[in-house]
This record gives structure tokens, C-alpha cells and sequence, in this order.
């Protein structure tokens, strides 16, 4: 029998290694970061006295930097290396990968400048404004076509399990980016989403749920399918398990994203889909969990020495924990509890420090000797990162559900005569302070490990020499011939452009189906007659609200429980977000709700809880935010803000934006500082302390307006 | 135009049911499937990551 013609070529490791020392540089700015944010919730003082180290702005700067920048290179970097070994084939195109490279951390700086800066468009983990969207599309893009066209020109037959992971990531991250970032600029830094209210909260968390899903999961599989059974020497435990887990996961993950949002205005419908599909999740994210564990079976003695397996054996199980307590957040009476607390924070660190963050150690431990053709400079070193790194994330997580439910207990308690137990806000806060002290010494021990890693990294690289070109030899691929008995999957996987196709169809169903109905059907969002657009000038007070990432402490969304409108007033109600663009209901609660804090304290109160906030509540937690006070607005940019609104439907009359807009705002602007005069207090009209004072006395008051029916636009039809 | 028509969908709630529908029958298919499959292309699959040497299709698909 003759052997087939072996085709000589080499595998580009450079791009491995710069991808690699991008994760962790990118990685140590994210945990510092992450770092002084955390020290922040426990010392204002800490944001070192500017508006742009403070935490509204560098929190979203902290997720960014580690999902996009840590993350995002560790998946560059984990694909750009297990891709064309496993297809045989050096990546289609050296050109398109630098360009992936240059443009992601292009991309990544931008980020690093404009968010300090306040330009944000505040829908979390898609803060970037427009002209960085656009650019993430375009080196999203060509990451795709250098797969896709190392997937044609392949050796290799049939994709692994771990390739169509890498698929289905970049598809579905492409729809949700484009889908969720749709927005009407209105200058090079400034746009409004093309949602509103009810609608760009769905659209957001339809994104945000599945940037934690197709982002920080899929991807990571798909690299754990390649990385473990290397580390492990063994192959992966069940392949059928890991076909059925596939098509499950990316199929039912994209229906979850309503559980962000359970208790709030958006129709029910949408909120029971969101809860039936997380419980549903279990089942194949646990086959994941499973089918990376069972691969160790019978090579446990091999975990106890080698710390790559460490790493990733933590990981693993750090996943399962993850995507067990995710369903069970999912669960509305959990969810109740659990919502606008740190148990989110705790479970979303579970994920990132020891899913993301173990499994990235093991790929980079297992990568770098290999890229220098030497050993690892220590097992030591790297068991005692391991070990910080495990205590770091105990330290992190423990602390955070004993505060969330502290908090959240306290916030639900009642007195013997009915009245709440705690109801200043800040009494709950002030009791869980001890657990944030902890929660930033275990960021310090996750960070202080991965500085030992990149000591014994950069040993590691001195002790060997960097194959920049790897050879390999392999058979060109020949022409498919159909077998008999051959059908579905089997002739599915040789297919690449059919396959990446299928699995956009799987992942589209369950988008289309949520997303449709609630932006166009029009009874999802019952109208309310009083409620009208902001005034220009609140318009410009909600733009430095949004500016200065007030939205990462304090919610806009009363829950309908007692509790809730016991202490902030009347239940939150979908219609009157109509003109909310983007939606600013929150996440997390450090501060309390604001939706109803309209008229509820004299302008001087603000004035002076903004200079000072320890003078209006003693032992607040919250940052001074007095350059409000001496920064000025020129409101220049106001009537190209009321065209695009009207543009996107909002109702200002025509011509508005060219003459009465500013004349109205003059107007308000004066009128607030009259009365901040009465109390003593200069200010200029265009301050931003003014503009910020006029849209939270509007919070919440259109409803409490006389003649206020509710009608659905359904039944005035 | 098209906005209209959806507009005056009533009943929103069947599109879920529908889907879960798809859901199902995908999934039985994908299992009735992958019951079925040649043990020798799994074998096959499942040592991808780990052959060192050169290789291709011929190894599982050449009888």
C-alpha cells in the first residue's frame, strides 16, 4: 500500500505568544482595576479624589478590561493555537490574524480612554460607544474569516468538538453585538439606543446573558475540549456526550437572558420563557461540567502533581458550581432575594476567577513550555499561584453571599408594627462594609498569584528558545466521496460553511422568538397618557447620570413587593420607560432605588448630598461628586440630542430642537438655581449640578400626575 | 408594512410553545442519531487533539 503525499507546513506560534502576553497584561490592568473599584465600595476616598478613577466609571472599565481584554486574548490565543493543529492547516491568513491582534487591543485602549472619560452608552458590557462598536464588528469579522477559511483549506476531515464551539461563539457573538449596539449617533461620542424602556432592557440582558454565555462560555469549552485531554494525555471522556452538549447549549442559552430581569415591567411571558430555558440549562452545561471531569478518570494520581491539570480541574468545577447556582438564581423566589445584591457579584466571580480566569493559567502554563521547547521554571511557583489563586477566590465569594444576604434580608424586614425594620438604606449598607474589606483582600490574592505566574513565565521563557514556526507534515485532503450509511451530522461536520450556518439557524429560534414580539407587538408595553419626554434640560442631567455610571450603583425598577414599595413608593410600571433610551433599571443596589426620588427631597438636598454626601447622610459610602459643581455645560449639543430622539419617535414638537429646546432649558436651568439662591446656595445655571438636580426631581412623577389613566395601546386601538 | 402585520399578531405565547416544539424534535433527532453512530468515527473524533504524528481522514474512514 502506498503512503499518501505528505504536504509540508508550519504552525505560527508567534501569534500565540502575543495574544498570550496580551491576556496577561490585560489581565493584571483588569484585576488592578478590579482592585481599587472593590476597595472603593468600602473607602469613597479611594477613587483618588477625579471624576475618572471613580467607581460609576472605572467599574464598567473593570468588566470590560477582564471579559474583552483578559478573556477575549485568552480565546485568541487558545484558538490561534488548537485550531490548526486540529484541522492540520496553518491559519488562513497571517494578514488577518495581525489585524485581529492589532485591532482587538486597538480596540481595548480605546476603551481604557473613553470610558474614565464618561463616554458610555451604560448598557453593561456594551458601555462602548458606536465608532468602537463598528470597529469590534469589523476585527470580530476577520477573526471569523480566518477561521472559516483555515476550516476550507483544512487536512483534517471532520471538526472537532472543540471547533464547532469556536463557531458558534463567533456567530452568535456577531448577531449580539450588531443587535444590541444599534444605536442613532448623535455625535462621534455620543448616540441613543434604538430601543427604549422595556424593549432595550431585553435587548441588553438578551446580549448580556449571552456575552456570559457565547463569550465566556462556549468559547472556554470549546478550549477545554482541546486543552484538558493535552494536559490530561487521555481523550476526552464521552464524544457523543459532547455532540448532544453542543447543539443543548448554544440551542437553550440563548433564551435565558429574561431571568435578568424577573419582578421587573417587562411582560410576563417573557420572564416565564427566561426561567423555563435557565432550569433547562442544567443539562447541558453540566454535560460539559461531567465530560471534562470523567476525562480524568483513572489519572487523578496526575492532578496531585501537575498543576496545569490543578488549574483546570478548579475550573471545571468552578463552571459546574456556576451553572448550577445560575438556574437556581433563575428561580423567582431565589430571585427575589438574590437580585440587585452581591450574590450576583459572588456568582459572576465564580465564573470569572475560576472558570475564565483557572482555565486560562492552565492553557498558559501548559502553552508556554511547550512554545519554548523547555520545562516549566517551577511546579512550586505555580502551586503556590494555585493555591493564592483558590483562597483569593474563597476570600472573594464567601464574603459576598454572607452581605448579599444580609442586605437583602434587611431590606425585606418588617417591625412588630408593620413598619420596616431598616428603613434608612444606608443602615444596610454600613452592615455589610466588613465583608467588602474581605472581598478586596481576596482580589489582592488572585492578583499577587498571577504576578508568581508571570514570573515563572517570563523564567520559563529565558530557559528555552521560542519556535516562532512549528513544522508538521500532513496528506492534502481529498475529495469527499459519499459513503453509504453516511447522513446528518457525519456529512454535517466536513461542512464547515453548512455547519457555521446550522448552528446561526439554532441560536437565531430562540433570539427571534423573544425579540420580535416584544419590540413589535405593542400591547407588551402598556402606554401611560401622563407620561411625556424628558425636558432638555433633564434630558442633559439624565446624560450625566448616565455619564458618570451612577446606573453601577443605583437601580431605577421597584419591585412589586412590599418591601420595596413600602420604602421607595408605587411599583415600577413598563409604560413609563417609553422614553427612557437607553434604560438605566440596574443591576446592582449598593445605593437605593431612584425611581421615585422625584420631588421626594429639596434641590439644596442633592446639591449638598453631591458635595458632600457624608453631610445629608452620615457614613454614606458614596463617592463626593463635587467637580459637578464647578463643570460646566454648553449644551451645544442639544438640539442635535432632540433631533435624534426625534428621529427615533420621541414626540418634541417640530422645530423644537432649533430655538425653544434651549430657551426651555434656560429657562429650567434658572428656575432650579433661583431656588438653590433661596437656600443659600450660588450655583450657575449651566453647572452640571443643575442639569443632574432637574432629571432626578423628575424621577418617577409623570404617574403621580392628576387624570393619569393607564390604557394599553392595544385597547385604544 | 411588516411592522403592522406583526402588530396584529395575537397570541403571542404560541411562538414559545412552537419553538419548544422544534426544540424537542431536534433533540430527539440529535440523540437517535448519535445512539447510532459508527464507533470508529467517534474513536476517531475523540483522538484528534491528541495525535501527535500527521493524519487525516484515512484513519477511520479507510476500511
Amino acid at each position: 500500500m502506498s503512503e499518501p503525499l505528505l504536504e509540508k507546513f508550519s504552525y505560527d506560534n508567534k501569534i500565540v505568544k502575543y495574544f498570550g502576553a496580551a491576556t496577561i497584561i490585560w489581565g493584571v490592568v483588569g484585576m488592578l482595576v478590579g482592585i481599587l473599584a472593590a476597595t472603593q465600595l468600602f473607602l469613597p476616598e479611594a477613587n483618588l479624589g477625579n471624576q475618572y478613577t471613580t467607581f460609576g466609571r472605572i467599574r464598567p472599565l473593570h468588566t470590560n478590561a477582564v471579559i474583552f481584554a483578559f478573556v477575549g486574548n485568552a480565546i485568541f490565543a487558545g484558538v490561534y493555537y488548537s485550531m490548526p493543529r486540529l484541522l492540520k492547516a496553518r491559519m488562513w491568513s497571517d494578514t488577518l490574524s495581525w489585524v485581529n491582534f492589532w485591532g482587538w487591543q486597538l480596540i481595548i485602549l480605546s476603551a481604557v480612554i473613553t470610558l474614565p472619560l464618561g463616554l458610555t452608552t451604560s448598557k453593561e458590557y456594551a458601555e462602548l460607544e458606536w465608532p468602537i462598536d463598528i470597529a469590534i464588528a469589523v476585527v470580530w469579522v476577520a477573526f471569523g474569516a480566518n477561521m472559516i477559511g483555515t476550516l476550507i483549506k483544512r487536512r483534517e476531515r471532520h471538526m472537532y468538538v472543540a471547533i464547532w464551539f469556536y463557531l458558534a461563539s463567533f456567530v452568535t457573538v456577531a448577531v449580539l453585538h450588531i443587535f444590541n449596539s444599534l444605536e442613532l449617533p448623535v455625535s462621534l461620542f455620543k448616540s441613543y439606543s434604538a430601543y427604549a424602556g422595556v424593549q432595550d432592557a431585553l435587548v441588553q440582558w438578551w446580549y448580556g446573558h449571552n456575552a456570559v454565555a457565547f463569550f465566556l462560555t462556549t468559547p472556554y469549552l470549546g478550549l477545554m475540549y482541546y486543552y484538558l485531554p493535552k494536559a490530561a494525555n487521555r481523550p476526552i471522556y464521552s464524544y457523543k456526550l459532547s455532540i448532544i452538549h453542543f447543539w443543548a447549549l448554544i440551542f437553550i442559552y440563548i433564551w435565558a437572558g429574561p431571568h435578568h430581569l424577573l419582578y421587573t415591567a417587562l411582560p410576563n411571558w417573557a420572564q416565564v420563557l427566561g426561567v423555563a430555558f435557565s432550569i433547562m440549562l442544567i443539562a447541558p452545561s453540566w454535560g460539559g461540567m461531567v465530560n471534562g471531569l470523567l476525562t480524568l478518570r483513572g489519572a487523578w494520581d496526575k492532578v496531585r502533581v501537575d498543576p496545569v491539570l490543578k488549574f483546570m480541574v478548579v475550573a471545571v468545577t468552578a463552571y459546574g458550581m456556576a451553572t448550577f447556582e445560575g438556574p437556581l438564581l433563575s428561580l423567582k423566589s431565589v430571585n427575589a432575594i438574590a437580585h440587585y445584591t452581591d450574590w450576583i457579584v459572588a456568582h459572576v466571580h465564580i465564573g470569572g476567577l475560576g472558570w475564565n480566569g483557572f482555565l486560562t493559567f492552565g492553557m498558559l502554563y501548559w502553552l508556554w513550555p511547550r512554545m519554548w521547547n523547555t520545562k516549566l521554571y517551577s511546579i512550586k511557583l505555580a502551586n503556590a499561584h494555585f493555591w493564592l489563586g483558590t483562597l483569593g477566590i474563597l476570600f472573594y465569594a464567601l464574603p459576598m453571599y454572607v452581605a448579599a444576604l444580609t442586605q437583602s434580608l434587611m431590606w425585606k424586614e418588617f417591625n412588630e408594627m408593620g413598619r420596616l425594620a431598616y428603613p434608612n438604606f444606608l443602615e444596610t449598607t454600613l452592615e455589610i462594609v466588613p465583608m467588602y474589606m474581605f472581598r478586596a483582600f481576596g482580589g489582592v490574592l488572585y492578583l499577587s498569584g498571577t504576578l508568581i505566574m508571570i514570573y515563572n513565565l517570563v523564567k520559563t521563557t529565558k530557559m528555552g528558545t521560542f519556535i516562532a514556526e512549528e513544522p508538521d507534515e500532513a496528506p492534502a485532503l481529498t475529495k469527499p466521496v459519499a459513503k453509504k450509511g453516511e447522513y446528518w451530522h457525519h456529512v454535517w461536520e466536513r461542512k464547515p460553511i453548512f455547519f457555521t450556518v446550522l448552528a446561526t439557524v439554532a441560536i437565531l429560534i430562540g433570539g427571534a422568538i423573544e425579540i420580535i414580539p416584544t419590540i413589535l407587538v405593542k400591547s407588551n408595553v402598556p402606554t401611560i397618557s401622563s407620561v411625556e419626554p424628558y425636558t432638555p434640560l433633564e434630558l442633559q442631567g439624565r446624560d450625566i447620570y448616565i455619564k458618570n455610571g451612577c446606573v453601577g450603583c443605583h437601580s431605577q425598577m421597584i419591585r412589586p413587593f412590599r418591601s420595596e414599595t413600602e420604602r421607595y413608593g408605587e411599583y415600577s410600571k413598563a409604560g413609563e420607560f417609553v422614553y427612557d433610551r437607553p434604560f438605566l433599571w440596574g443591576s446592582k443596589r449598593t445605593g437605593p432605588d431612584l425611581h421615585r426620588v422625584g420631588g421626594k427631597y429639596p434641590d439644596s438636598w442633592h446639591y449638598h448630598h453631591m458635595l458632600d454626601p457624608r453631610t445629608m447622610s452620615p457614613g454614606s459610602t458614596m463617592p463626593a461628586y463635587d467637580w459637578m459643581i464647578t463643570e460646566m455645560m454648553d449644551h451645544e449639543d442639544l438640539p442635535a440630542k432632540i433631533r435624534t430622539l426625534q428621529k427615533l419617535g420621541v414626540p418634541y414638537p417640530e422645530g423644537y430642537a432649533e430655538g425653544p429646546a434651549m430657551e426651555d432649558l434656560n429657562q429650567q436651568a434658572n428656575t432650579i438655581t433661583a431656588g438653590l439662591k433661596e437656600a443659600n446656595i450660588e450655583v450657575m445655571p449651566h453647572s452640571e449640578i443643575v442639569a443632574l438636580i432637574a432629571y432626578l426631581q423628575r424621577l418617577g412623577t409623570d404617574i403621580k400626575k392628576l387624570d393619569a389613566p393607564t390604557e394599553s395601546a392595544s385597547e385604544a386601538k | 408594512m411588516q411592522k403592522e402585520i406583526l402588530s396584529s399578531i395575537e397570541n403571542v405565547e404560541v411562538y414559545p410553545i412552537i419553538s419548544l416544539l422544534v426544540f424537542v424534535l431536534f433533540f430527539v433527532g440529535m440523540g437517535w442519531w448519535v445512539l447510532r453512530t459508527d464507533k470508529q468515527y467517534i474513536e476517531h473524533m475523540k483522538s484528534l487533539p491528541m495525535d501527535e504524528g500527521h493524519q487525516n481522514e484515512e484513519s477511520h474512514e479507510k476500511k
